[in-house]
């Protein structure tokens, strides 16, 4: 019907004085966008068909194209945008629920931007990165609350499992199925390379990534693809996926177009069937049947390996940290609403949640309240951008942050938000061998080693600026921090205090 | 009959082989045949560095470029091809008049010498040669002449499938 | 405002003085040994800590109390009386002088826990009276105890450290250890209770210095019981020097080596054992980890200890003679009372001087 014809939000601009017709566009884009007209040897671009995702862009020799937001219009309506009527017509059209991926898009306050940092004058000196030396490795794991001495009175090791890490960074779950092989390689290598731990997701582990296992976090979702006991020992670490801060309430689900070769054969399901995982785990419906998971996993892995608890942040996230610090787990990760995904209903992913910075500040506070913080480590994540956020996070109580997005943005992701539809044009979030080939590992991963690499050197000037030389000063600091237009409430969930007080 | 890209490939493979072994200590263009996309992005930027302008889109605007760098696409794979630098080159052998020479590793053709006899054409198991306008012959000359520093082709490869470095053995 | 109201930072003289052989002398050594760093002090707080200076009555906590007003002190005493067996009360003694200015009721009591109260909180003595004196300090309005320790007394005002020196007539006390603190705050104060030295139990820190962790540590060791009233340095210090050593049973050492931790790349350079047990203190202890300058004399029922942070970003020299250690923040404050040294260094950052009594092993 006519009346379901949008017209595009994005237009195709090419500058046909620039244009040499290379078809270098035509080639790259999956979309097939571009074409060549062989008669007037000219380009065309068809908008309906991009997605804005910059490939062609990047890619064209002469510079010759951009991409802009159309400023076709509706009629002005601050309550009926474009994009709500938009929106019915889609479904109104196709009777479907709304698919989007990557992260919450809407104009909700952001409070790491609404946050400053402090730095040292006179009465205490800041301290210079380069001349001194300034630490940011941290442990990840529950600490004993009391010591033990041996006969001869010297200190025992009474220290449950945990890892360490380099930085207090670490990259986030993303699944083998979700994004490709060579996406998944990029990340194993870059987190071997820096002394982080990167996270197998729910996908299970491919056979060639198993001798990067000490850097490697085995997750355990619902569907439980792919887990076997030697996934479960391959690991340093394991992690059961409660929740994820894209889609709270949810399990994953991966089209059945992503599930082909290897893939299927890593999550040990068959080629082509869509992989969808139940919202909840069917063996926890309470915290009691959590610790079982916990400790079935720990006994599976001799009691060597820490778990880590993931959660999406909800409403009421600390009681239930609070929770699953007494669950016999180790570590916490909990995901803010922004976080990504390869695939999410539209509505739950900008409809439901919480933000990271208000979660953590409120967990961390609860376990401290209750005397349990030192039980287990807390990782947060769902859109940390910057060394800023990181340092703005481990202030607010975190002991480590989990970067997912910002990972793939370095893999050359430029936030298309079509992940759902299996045809990333830079060979991240698809599974089509023309289009995963894109990605090269080898460049993959040392751009991941050049992101984190300069976001260490920029934490530790920040750190440097405040007079702090090792980050377990930084960790809950929260004098450090100073709100800007933040209202009283905030600030005290936030547990800092305005600027210029 | 048609040869596979197999055979091209590790044909090109085996006679870089033979150089390195043969102690040629040189940096070269070397094919990653398994990162190539066949976007033809170093075609023109080969293209643009022999051209002399300082603008991509005046160089190539409207015409057909004849680049010293080609994609090979067979069986759905793609790849570069472009001059080995051999050990113990063909058209150099070949060349009647002496235009074709070797010097640091390099093969160079002097165009004022060339008289456009098309032996090294034929020489070449590679098809690394081609006739160009200006009557003489072009090949690659690994940009020595027109870029100080890496081959305009590498550099503009987006996905590392060609790479300018010196191997070990 | 008064202390606790904001974060008050300061830059500090402190000093301190031991006799290894537990010999007794008089409180005018360490005045004149503090009031020779006058220029770091600016009048806005001045104190001492005594060690051995009640021999008659050592097995009883002495508390030093300020009293805002009276209602305050016949509130506090009723506390008192009913946790404890109060052996003697007076006021401490005091010469009034121009130089000390607006004093509050300055009281003493010699006292041991009721054996039944003690019995029904099932609380070690120790953490009992840590207990009541945070109850004291947070709950009754107008009443403060400065110093809670057995054979030892804090003794400070709002003044330069030598006139403090004089209004407590601390020349009248003979101890084994004093140390000493003058203070030059950021803030005006203005309260006698957030002068220095801070103590609890027989827990003592003077401290100059500005810590950058001080959030950090402030929020890891509430989590114990501990609430940091003051929001000073020396405050949470001290806090986080009872707990390793009173509730987790660190050693002296063993805490050097938490608060001014060795960097990872010292400890990846010792032998393993060494090494294993520096990578556990710095794992478990994380968040005690002191950052930022400070130098500091801990004093305790038998020694003292004097560390200074991991970088060495303030001053502090050692100096030896016979039994006798001296500790300050110069030099000069050193020889005013004996020139004529065995030995003088100044200590590495991160390298704790524990001096005990002969007869003691800490
Ligand atoms: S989808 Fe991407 S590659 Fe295709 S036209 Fe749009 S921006 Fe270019
Ligand atoms: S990549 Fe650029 S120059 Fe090439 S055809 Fe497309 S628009 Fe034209
Ligand atoms: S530019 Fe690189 S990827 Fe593109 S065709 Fe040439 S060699 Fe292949
Ligand atoms: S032109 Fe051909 S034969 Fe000559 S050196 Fe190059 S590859 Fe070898």
């Amino acid at each position: 019907m006519a009346v379901d014809y949008i017209y595009p939000d994005y237009e195709i601009i090419r500058d046909y004085d620039r244009c040499i017709a290379c078809r270098v566009c035509e080639r790259q884009c999956a979309n097939e966008a571009h074409e060549y007209l062989s008669d007037s040897k000219k380009m065309i671009a068809d908008n309906a068909k991009c997605v804005n995702c910059h490939r062609c862009v990047s890619l064209c020799p002469t510079r010759a194209l951009k991409i802009v937001k159309s400023d076709h219009t509706f009629k002005e309506n601050a309550n009926w945008t474009g994009k709500s009527i938009k929106e019915i017509y889609k479904q109104a059209g196709s009777g479907g629920v709304l698919l989007s991926s990557m992260g919450n898009p809407e104009n909700y306050p952001v409070y790491f931007d609404k946050i400053l940092l402090n730095a040292s004058q006179v009465t205490n000196p800041s301290i210079d990165p380069l001349r001194e030396p300034m630490e940011t490795r941290v442990f990840l794991g529950a600490k004993p609350d009391r010591i033990e001495r041996d006969e001869k009175g010297r200190l025992k090791k009474n220290l449950p499992p945990h890892i360490m890490l380099s930085m207090p960074i670490m990259f986030s779950a993303m699944s083998y199925g979700s994004i490709s092989y060579n996406a998944h390689e990029s990340l194993a290598r870059a987190a071997a390379h820096l002394g982080i731990l990167y996270n197998t997701g729910e996908g299970g582990l491919h056979e060639d990534l198993y001798k990067y296992g000490k850097h490697t976090i085995v997750q355990v979702a619902s569907g439980r693809f792919g887990v076997h006991t030697t996934y479960l020992n391959s690991g340093a670490a394991i992690e059961i996926k409660m929740g994820q801060g894209a889609k709270p309430g949810i399990g994953g689900h991966l089209p059945g177009a992503k599930i082909v070769g290897d893939i299927s054969k890593t999550r040990m399901i068959p080629e082509g069937s869509d992989a969808i995982s139940p919202a909840p785990h069917h063996d926890i419906y309470s915290i009691e049947d959590l610790k079982q998971l916990v400790y079935s996993l720990k006994e599976a892995t001799g009691y060597t390996k820490p778990v880590i608890v993931k959660i999406a942040a909800v409403h009421n996230v600390s009681a239930i940290a609070s929770g699953i610090a007494r669950s016999g787990a180790d570590i916490i990760a909990i995901d803010g609403f922004r976080g990504g995904t390869g695939a999410a209903p539209t509505r739950i992913r900008d409809h439901v949640g919480l933000p990271i910075e208000l979660a953590l500040a409120s967990v961390d506070k609860r376990l401290r309240d209750e005397g349990v913080r030192n039980n287990v480590s807390l990782v947060v994540g769902g859109s940390i951008r910057s060394s800023a956020d990181v340092v703005k996070a481990v202030a607010l109580g975190a002991d480590c942050v989990y970067i997912g997005t910002a990972a793939l943005i370095a893999l050359g992701c430029h936030l298309c938000r079509s992940c759902q539809t299996g045809k990333c044009n830079w060979g991240i979030a698809t599974q089509r061998e023309d289009l995963v080939k894109r990605l090269n590992p080898n460049l993959g991963y040392k751009r991941l080693i050049n992101l984190l690499t300069a976001w260490q050197h920029e934490i530790k000037e920040m750190m440097g600026g405040m007079g702090i030389n090792s980050i377990e000063s930084l960790k809950g600091n929260r004098l450090m921090l100073r709100g800007v237009g933040l209202n009283e409430k905030e600030l005290e969930i936030l547990g800092i205090k305005h600027a210029g007080e | 009959m048609k040869k596979s890209w197999k055979y091209w490939v590790s044909s090109m493979q085996e006679n870089d082989n033979k150089q390195r072994c043969g102690g040629e200590k040189l940096k070269r263009v070397y094919v990653n045949e398994k990162w190539c996309l066949g976007c033809h992005l170093c075609e023109y930027y080969c293209a643009f560095a022999s051209s002399n302008e300082k603008d991509m889109a005046r160089a190539l605007k409207d015409i057909r470029i004849s680049p010293r760098i080609r994609i090979e696409e067979m069986d759905g794979i793609s790849f570069a091809v472009s001059c080995r630098h051999c050990s113990e080159p063909l058209c150099v052998k070949g060349c009647i008049t002496g235009a074709m020479t070797k010097k640091d590793g390099v093969i160079t053709i002097k165009k004022d010498k060339c008289i456009g006899c098309y032996t090294c054409i034929l020489c070449c198991p590679y098809g690394a040669v081609s006739p160009s306008e200006d009557g003489a012959i072009q090949k690659c000359e690994l940009c020595i002449k027109t870029n100080s520093g890496v081959p305009k082709c590498v550099e503009g490869c987006p996905n590392g499938a060609i790479v300018f470095e010196e191997r070990g053995e | 405002m008064r202390e606790g109201m904001f974060r008050n930072i300061s830059g500090c003289a402190i000093s301190g003085i031991i006799s290894r052989s537990g010999k007794r002398f008089s409180g005018k050594l360490i005045i004149d040994s503090i009031s020779v760093m006058h220029e770091r002090s600016n009048g806005l707080g001045g104190g001492f800590t005594a060690y051995g200076i009640y021999p008659e009555y050592k097995d009883y906590y002495a508390f030093h109390i300020f009293y805002d007003h009276r209602m305050a002190k016949k509130e506090c005493e009723e506390f008192l009386e009913e946790h404890f067996d109060i052996i003697n009360l007076s006021k401490i003694p005091t010469t009034k002088i121009p130089e000390i200015k607006d004093e509050p009721l300055i009281w003493r009591y010699f006292v041991t826990p009721l054996p039944t109260k003690l019995t029904d909180s099932q609380l070690d003595e120790r953490e009992f009276v840590a207990k009541c004196v945070f109850r004291i300090n947070t709950g009754i309005d107008g009443a403060y105890i400065f110093s809670s320790g057995k054979n030892m007394g804090v003794f400070k005002a709002v003044g330069f450290p030598e006139d403090v020196g004089r209004f407590y007539r601390l020349e009248e006390y003979e101890g084994y250890s004093f140390t000493a603190h003058g203070r030059y705050p950021t803030n005006t104060p203005g309260w006698w209770g957030g002068a220095h030295p801070f103590a609890l139990l027989d827990y003592s820190v003077v401290h100059n210095g500005e810590i950058s962790s001080y959030d950090a540590n402030r929020r890891a060791i509430e989590m114990y019981g501990y609430k940091c009233t003051l929001q000073t340095d020396t405050e949470v210090i001290t806090y986080i020097i009872d707990y390793l050593h009173r509730k987790i049973g660190l050693t002296l050492k063993e805490i050097c080596s938490v608060i001014a931790a060795p960097f990872w790349s010292t400890i990846e350079g010792k032998p393993q054992k060494e090494r294993e047990e520096l990578e556990y203190l710095r794992n478990v202890f994380d968040s005690k980890l002191i950052t930022g300058p400070f130098s500091i004399i801990v004093g305790f029922e038998g020694g003292i200890m004097a560390l200074n942070d991991r970088l060495k970003l303030r001053s502090m020299v050692v100096g030896e003679k016979d039994d006798m250690v001296y500790v300050a923040s110069e030099e000069a404050a050193i020889r005013v009372i004996q020139n004529d040294l065995d030995k003088v260094w100044a200590p590495k950052g991160g390298e704790g001087v524990i001096v005990t009594l002969e007869e003691r092993k800490v």
